[in-house]
């Protein structure tokens, strides 16, 4: 089911790893700008790919809150449900 | 970390991408001798950095009217409009560009910036949506925060992206305003405003076009894209600045829709800032009058965009994708164009260099900005340089 938050984080780590290189480990404790890099641009460009994966809207003001794979995961799955 | 020690980060960052002694950013001009050439250091330069797209910041008009401004007025209003800011030239100048884009009305803002943060984030506020381009200005980027709106962002001029944000919002496209710009700042492109007018009325959106650089250089009288077009009925809020084409400083929003008045008592960057000085009002006022009549002057300036924009393309440039007087060269990596943005200089040529994050999709850029003033030779020279540079640096 698309709202349950395993396969969330499922499908957000498959994505993730087109920004990283192929040797990093994605676990939901991974911090997306110190461990994978991800700077404001990259994350801008990931969360259009998130929004057309999942069929939703991410706010860019949302993405304050979001340090680690788990934190944008939770936000999706929030966004998700409150549809 | 520290306060402080976050811009010792940012020094180093700077230190590790630009070269020690060399002044990419604010480069110190010591001397402007006309709208196309001025002193950097010993050397004479070229200007072609700057987006002064008409020539006019020493048209013989617009000097007349600041100096006399200046002595019947002052140095400065000393205060906003709200208090004791609001002279005779700032409601003049209002009242002449709603004249010039037959609008209902015009507000007049101290520069290009706040026109875009006023605008945004008077309109919108906490609980609205602001759907904007991937590629949008700082000014726009900035009003979205301010506003407290929801932030949305869509593909670079991607009107099926666009389309696909709105639809997601459901109802709450009623309460979205859209921003889209009428020339990019970056790329030079111009936006698909026939789509996006038409995918806004289907949602029944607010559109708001920044002309920051399109005043002045598209449409018969000068208008922007929306002239171009000819949809200027399709747009809700137009603004712009006057710090390019107009060669002074300030900006502008007109709209037909009659509550635009009501900005000047919710608008905080309208409401606690300084309003524009005497002499650049005036300035303003009398380079308006030269745009409007300023068929020649486009003619020049497209001429010199196209024959720059079609030799640089023939020598394997990657550029932006279509000609106009923003031409950006854009380049895989920040040592490229930092290489041709210090030759450019060393051969007496100034053009801009953005580098990532500034420049879209990671990449670096160098931008060359044609006025009308430049001369068909200048530009043959601009390319040969351009030609010599890619055999040095490229091969």
């Amino acid at each position: 089911m698309a709202t349950d938050y395993n396969d969330i984080l499922l499908r957000l780590c498959f994505h993730l790893k087109q920004f990283t290189s192929p040797d990093v480990t994605i676990i939901p404790e991974t911090d997306l700008i110190n461990e994978l890099a991800i700077d404001s641009v990259k994350l801008l460009n990931l969360v259009m790919e998130i929004e057309d994966e999942f069929d939703i809207s991410v706010p860019l003001n949302a993405l304050a809150d979001v340090q680690t794979v788990h934190d944008l995961a939770k936000l999706i799955h929030h966004i998700k449900s409150a549809k | 970390m520290s306060l402080l020690d976050k811009l010792d980060v940012v020094a180093a960052a700077r230190k590790a991408l630009l070269p020690e002694g060399l002044e990419v950013f604010g480069t110190p001009i010591e001397e402007v001798y006309s709208a196309t050439e001025a002193r950097v250091g010993d050397r004479r330069i070229l200007f072609l950095g700057t987006n002064n797209y008409l020539g006019l910041t020493f048209a013989p008009e617009c000097l007349q009217a600041a100096h006399e401004a200046l002595d019947k007025e002052g140095t400065g209003t000393t205060g906003s409009r709200m208090a004791n800011g609001s002279y005779s030239g700032h409601r003049a100048l209002e009242r002449e560009f709603a004249d010039f884009y037959h609008c209902h009305s015009g507000i007049v803002f101290t520069t290009g910036y706040q026109a875009n943060l006023a605008m945004i984030s008077g309109l919108a506020g906490a609980g609205d949506v602001v759907l904007i381009d991937g590629d949008s200005h700082a000014s726009i980027y900035d009003g979205c925060r301010l506003s407290g709106a929801e932030i949305i962002r869509f593909r670079h001029n991607d009107v099926a992206d666009m389309e696909k944000r709105l639809r997601r919002l459901g109802e709450r496209s009623r309460s979205t305003l859209i921003v889209a710009e009428g020339i990019y700042s970056m790329l030079g492109d111009q936006a698909p405003l026939a789509e996006i007018v038409s995918i806004k009325n289907a949602y029944n959106s607010i559109l708001l076009l920044d002309e920051a650089h399109s005043l002045g250089v598209l449409g018969k009288t000068g208008q922007g894209l929306v002239e171009e077009t000819g949809l200027i009925d399709g747009v809700d809020f137009i603004t712009g600045t006057f710090s390019k084409s107009l060669g002074s400083i300030g900006g502008y929003c007109v709209s037909n829709h009659p509550q635009l008045d009501q900005l000047r008592y919710i608008s905080r960057p309208y409401i606690f800032t300084a309003s524009p000085s005497p002499a650049t009002i005036a300035s303003a006022r009398a380079a308006l009058k030269l745009l409007r009549d300023g068929t020649e002057l486009r003619r020049q300036l497209w001429q010199n965009s196209r024959q720059l924009y079609a030799r640089l393309k023939a020598l394997g440039y990657q550029l932006g994708p279509q000609p106009g007087p923003v031409i950006a060269n854009i380049l895989d990596s920040p040592q490229q164009a930092l290489m041709l943005w210090k030759g450019l200089l060393d051969h007496g040529i100034y053009v801009n260099l953005i580098l990532p994050p500034a420049a879209p999709e990671g990449k670096a850029l160098v931008r060359c900005s044609v006025s009308a003033a430049h001369t068909s030779e200048q530009m043959d020279h601009v390319g040969d340089v351009f030609a010599e540079l890619r055999k040095s640096i490229f091969q």
